[in-house]
């Protein structure tokens, strides 16, 4: 029996909360790292803007963090609530990555909390810095784990299928599915280049504010370099998620890139819109390009839809996705490389204006691919919530009352989401660093 | 040991420590916004803050440890409660949305409010009242299987006498709970006047504890007369258990060793809720799910009990670290460590 009232207010609730813990998850997985490189370089060059720099980062990443433990809370419950169906058939096989979660993050908690309340308590900064460690190994690991998960339902191994039930499950084998490698590199490092150009956006802000504290310009530097490494590799894995998808999910491949029809020496499809006839309209065509993304080379044979039963088909809009991701993936490595040989070179445009904006908008930029990466997985993979097995209106809840708690819910992250950012500027325009230099020094 | 019983008194485990540390969390977080409407936030505040901030987070695993772990171990559980609970659950992820927040806005950014800290006092009463809601349906009665999908009457569940004797249980129970540990906290800090208040809420609280449970014992004899046997058949769990309650009483009362009173409670505690799970074996939700029913398979189980103890390995001394840190490190308790960050 199926509620397509409770399907539709399940989506959307789920889309909601997914896309609303992404934004959280994706800075605790990526900040603790810029921490502890700060910290570092803090400690080994005696250096107490490094130090302030770590000490101010970590406020605003227990905030966050914070809203991150409620936004996790509610996805790992509503999964059960709203998927019922789904996280029976999970438990049996995907559970062991869901369970071992838990506990990286109750790792990374802990951690965190003496981290947090022990800044001054040690003679030895380099003690401080080592609680970090296990913060940063808890966020990093719980990425992995989820993501797992997530690659599972993409590309679901470890069980054999016999006359519709479930059998022989072997959790390792589901843990390492064909999908895990890209999608979990994938899904780490971007988070890391995210946090980079989130941090960097700060502090470009605060130089366009006026601010002329060398601070603000160490603060930048860190965070484009080390930013501009993670985005190169964020573009190296996903080429081969790409590889990844033509192999195993195609139908994906060949909607992000409305390849239609079967054939050799694809080409790819660059922006462009569909009109309502299905004619693509103003895309530009790279010849090849999509052999080359799909199997590595110019003459490659591509599937396209045109091989995938209609009711498997995924929804076409998710080509506007592809094109949002990789377009901001792509400025997000031109701006940081301009930007790093024009600090070796010398020039002075890249301390402009204009730059400086460029920069403050990388950090929105950044997270609104990870959004458009997310969305790309997610409905892509549709009509299915476990690939090729369950679908998804079979995994849903048949309660009444969902669309009652879509609205609560709404309430709940729209005060989360207002509150943080207000707590957030709040906190740093009261204490800007001038300020809390002055203090720390009389 | 049957992998099932394995796997049920793993996750039984971490109920018991999270309805422990839970409601000394959500008490103390009532207490902290009771002690502002009566003007004695001057007592209370700085001891409560003091104990709740860098823990909050853990409390919350523990949480999300059970419900993921009973996905794990019995994914069946997933198609009966995730279908029934909807509305109860996702009624206790907004309040614990509302703690959270008090957290990352009130405590990490500095911005204090009185009403947020009523918000978060009364979160603190609300969650266990929609919490509890679990251990009624369980009891069975509630839920009936309409086309081979799970559905919860409401209107049987809100009229029953059992649903609100298991309310006004855990409320009861939490600021006792609570009261008991928080006076024992106190008196670590040197605390005089924080700590014979807290002892005046663990006094006041402590009778209409039991006299509940004694209550919801008795509705258990008709709503669900097998459960009723059982508990009987295990009587010496729940005199043992009374026995260390009327210790803890006897300690308030003579004001000495605080420290020794919130052991027996955990000790009072602990053979009740044991006892009560005892009972209830095998049913996971009368009469329609057990344990062995709405077990995983063999290598799933087997996986999970090996990741749990080496996670267990892990945690242990992390826990330990955080214990010795923040609630036994005299320094920090006394208030003379930095508490700046």
């Amino acid at each position: 029996m199926i509620n397509e009232d409770a399907v539709y207010y399940s989506r959307i609730l789920t889309e909601l909360t997914l896309s609303f813990h992404i934004i959280y998850a994706t800075i605790g997985v990526g900040i603790p790292l810029f921490i502890m490189i700060a910290q570092w370089i803090g400690i080994r060059k005696n250096d107490e803007h490094y130090i302030l720099l770590a000490r101010r980062w970590t406020r605003g990443y227990a905030i966050t963090v914070a809203v991150g433990v409620v936004t996790g809370t509610a996805i790992g419950l509503l999964l059960s609530l709203l998927w019922p169906k789904f996280m029976e058939v999970a438990g049996h096989i995907i559970a062991l990555p869901l369970f071992m979660e838990t506990f990286a993050f109750f790792f990374e908690a802990i951690f965190l909390g003496i981290y947090l309340y022990t800044w001054d308590r040690f003679a030895n900064q380099f003690k401080h810095l080592l609680l970090l460690i296990p913060v940063a190994i808890g966020s990093s690991v719980s990425a992995v784990f989820i993501t797992t998960v997530n690659a599972f339902m993409n590309s679901p191994r470890g069980f054999d299928l016999v006359n519709g039930e479930l059998m022989n499950a072997n959790p390792i084998v589901a843990m390492f599915n064909p999908s895990m490698p890209t999608k979990v590199s994938h899904v780490v490092a971007t988070a890391f280049m995210t946090s980079a150009f989130i941090l960097a956006s700060i502090a470009a802000y605060r130089i366009l504010r006026g601010s002329k504290h060398v601070y603000h310009r160490k603060a930048l530097h860190l965070t484009l370099t080390t930013g501009l490494i993670f985005s190169v590799s964020s573009l190296i894995i996903g080429d081969l998620s790409g590889k990844y998808l033509a192999q195993y999910q195609p139908e994906k491949l060949a909607a992000a890139e409305w390849h239609f029809e079967t054939q050799k020496e694809a080409p790819l499809l660059l922006l462009g819109f569909l009109s309502d006839d299905g004619d693509v309209r103003f895309s530009i065509k790279i010849p090849y390009a999509l052999s080359i993304l799909a199997h590595g080379s110019p003459t490659a044979e591509v599937t396209g839809l045109d091989r995938i039963p209609k009711d498997e088909r995924p929804p076409l809009y998710i080509h506007y996705l592809f094109n949002i991701m990789v377009g901001i993936g792509t400025l997000l490595i031109i701006v940081p490389l301009l930007y790093w040989i024009g600090i070796k070179r010398k020039w002075t445009w890249i301390k402009n204006k204009t730059f400086m904006w460029l920069l403050v908008l990388g950090g929105p930029l950044s997270m609104i691919a990870i959004e458009a990466g997310w969305w790309l997985n997610e409905v892509g993979r549709q009509p299915w919530v476990l690939y090729g097995v369950m679908r998804t209106a079979e995994g849903a809840t048949t309660s009444e009352q969902v669309d009652l708690m879509l609205w609560m819910f709404s309430a709940l992250y729209m005060m989360l989401g207002i509150g943080s950012v207000i707590v957030l500027t709040r906190m740093f325009n009261k204490n800007p660093i001038e300020r809390e230099l002055k203090e720390r020094y009389t | 040991m049957d992998l099932e019983i394995i796997g049920i008194l793993v996750l039984w485990t971490f109920l018991f420590g999270y309805t422990m540390i839970a409601s000394i969390d959500f008490g103390a977080g009532f207490f902290n916004a009771y002690s502002e409407f009566t003007g004695k936030e001057h007592i209370l505040s700085s001891i409560i803050q003091r104990y709740l901030s860098p823990v909050w987070e853990v409390t919350n695993v523990f949480l999300v440890f059970f419900f993921v772990g009973i996905v794990g171990f019995f994914p069946r559980t997933a198609f009966y409660y995730g279908t029934t609970l909807l509305v109860p659950v996702g009624i206790a992820i907004i309040l614990l949305g509302i703690r959270g927040a008090y957290y990352a806005f009130a405590t990490y950014g500095k911005t204090k409010q009185k009403r947020y800290t009523f918000l978060y006092g009364a979160s603190g009463l609300l969650l266990p009242a929609s919490l509890s809601i679990v251990f009624t349906i369980s009891e069975g009665g509630f839920v009936s299987i309409n086309h081979g999908e799970p559905r919860l009457d409401y209107w049987a569940l809100f009229t029953s006498p059992l649903t609100w004797g298991i309310v006004i249980l855990s409320i009861t129970a939490l600021l006792y709970i609570s009261a008991v540990f928080l006076t024992w906290y106190a008196d670590q800090a040197k605390d005089k006047r924080a700590s014979q208040l807290l002892r005046t809420y663990a006094l006041t609280w402590a009778f209409p504890t039991i006299i509940a449970a004694v209550g919801i014992i008795y509705i258990l004899r008709s709503h669900n007369p097998i459960h009723y046997e059982n508990l009987l058949q295990l009587w010496w769990m729940f005199a043992i258990s009374f026995i260390f309650f009327l210790g803890t009483v006897w300690l308030l009362i003579r004001k000495i060793n605080y420290g020794l009173a919130f052991t027996l409670l955990v000790a009072q505690f602990a053979f009740a809720f044991y006892g009560y799970g005892f009972a209830h074996y095998p049913y996971l939700l009368y009469p329609h799910l057990t344990i062995y029913d709405s077990f995983t398979n063999k290598a799933m189980a087997i996986s999970l009990i090996s990741a749990f103890i080496a996670g267990l390995a892990l945690l242990i001394p992390s826990l330990y670290l955080l214990l010795k840190l923040f609630l036994f490190n005299k320094d920090y308790v006394h208030g003379q460590a930095s508490r700046h960050y």
